[in-house]
């Protein structure tokens, strides 16, 4: 990201020359938010409420378009955000692909003990339901579930 | 509901008109041009805006939207800037609004000396702002490990020497700048310490071990710029960014 800096040195100071355009978001952010008098106007709004960082965070969340239109790309870079963006067809089948494995561990571990009616064995491949008997498939950090949808906080 | 409320940007000197001939005017949030509403030696830079879209129930929405979030802060941010093109400037939080302008009005009133303390104390002064990053020094020297290591302990001797040295790194980087923000703080009028930003919030790899505004005057400014220019060891990387209208410091408490 860009940083409102200017050239460094220079022959003259003149206070009170425009800064360039690309001054970072988050500077300015700093400022007329947390900064400036702070006066109770007619109209209530509690900028305390707000957390810059969440800010950013929903943004990624919501809109991952509109940011990178916007030149905000700080999570491509992030490893613990950037793995997660299979699609969802493709993540589907990796799923489905790890409970498959899963129930059929289970199985050999059980000695092929008989499974409770409509039990995932016998239950075609396509099948939408999640087994509510496997085990919690392991974490699979490489493949987080899908971080686009809007999250609490 | 009134056709229009009354959008607060900043407070300036109530300079006489004809010292402004040349200005240009300034666009305000939604690109309305702003407008000064004068009290005495006060002057309200305020616009108009749309009382649906500035109603509590609308900013409390529109402030988690960081598209608007981020026009109106460049919009606030202008006007500011711009007012401080041609005179001392209070900046007013963001999304401050009022019903209309015989609010603003009374407002300039009632805080007069206030206000006017405030001019005071930044006129003829600017704020810079100055961010420390802790360099990461790859060509250090590890620790040695010996021909004969095990493999897992040479491992954790290589993994335990990159720590201690990113920890070391980093006491040496928020040293240089502790050292940095004496000499700055010695070249400025006044100067105010924030949180480092977290590094995901600033985008940066490096850790942030300084972020300060100053307040200088122009020797100051050119003062300043020669130190970050010099920056501050090998440890520590200063960045600059300004001038900014004195957000910092243009406040209403009273404060020496």
């Amino acid at each position: 990201m860009t940083s409102g800096g200017l050239p460094l040195p220079r022959s003259r100071a003149r206070p009170t020359e425009p800064r360039q355009e690309s001054t970072n978001l988050a500077d300015i952010l700093e400022r007329v938010l947390d900064k400036g008098i702070v006066i109770a106007g007619d109209i209530r709004v509690n900028l305390l409420d707000i957390e810059l960082l969440t800010i950013k965070i929903r943004l990624l969340v919501a809109s991952v378009d509109k940011a990178r239109e916007m030149g905000i790309d700080w999570w491509e870079h992030d490893p613990t955000l950037s793995s997660g963006r299979g699609d969802l067809a493709e993540q589907n089948r990796l799923l489905r692909e790890r409970v498959d494995e899963l129930e059929a561990g289970r199985a050999t571990e059980l000695g092929g003990s008989p499974p409770a009616a409509g039990s995932v064995e016998a239950a075609p491949d396509d099948s939408a339901e999640p087994p509510r008997r496997a085990r919690k498939p392991e974490r699979r950090p490489e493949r987080p579930t899908e971080r686009r949808r809007p999250r609490d906080g | 509901m009134a056709d229009s409320v009354v959008y607060l940007y900043a407070v300036t000197d109530a300079a006489p008109a004809e010292e402004r001939t040349d200005e240009p005017v300034l666009a305000g949030v939604d690109g309305v041009p702003v407008r000064r509403v004068v009290s005495g030696d006060l002057a309200a830079v305020v616009s108009s805006v749309d009382p649906t879209r500035f109603s509590e129930e609308a900013l409390r929405r529109s402030l988690e939207d960081l598209q608007w979030l981020e026009r109106t802060a460049r919009a606030h941010d202008a006007v500011v800037a711009g007012v401080a093109r041609s005179g001392p400037v209070a900046p007013v939080r963001l999304a401050t609004v009022y019903l209309d302008d015989e609010n603003v009005h009374a407002l300039l009133d009632e805080r007069a000396a206030e206000f006017t303390a405030a001019l005071d104390r930044i006129r003829g002064r600017t704020e810079w702002g100055v961010k420390g990053f802790a360099v990461r020094s790859e060509g250090d020297t590890s620790p040695q490990v010996t021909e004969d290591s095990k493999p897992g302990t040479a491992y954790l001797m290589r993994r335990r020497a990159e720590r201690d040295r990113a920890a070391r790194g980093l006491q040496d980087a928020a040293e240089a700048a502790e050292a940095v923000h004496q000499e700055m703080s010695a070249l400025a009028v006044a100067s105010r310490r924030y949180q480092p930003q977290d590094p995901r919030l600033s985008g940066r790899h490096e850790e942030m071990v300084l972020n300060v505004a100053y307040l200088v005057n122009e020797a100051g400014a050119e003062a300043l710029r020669r130190l970050v220019g010099q920056q501050g060891g090998q440890n520590l990387r200063l960045e600059l960014t300004g001038p900014w209208a004195p957000y910092s410091f243009a406040t209403l408490e009273e404060q020496a």
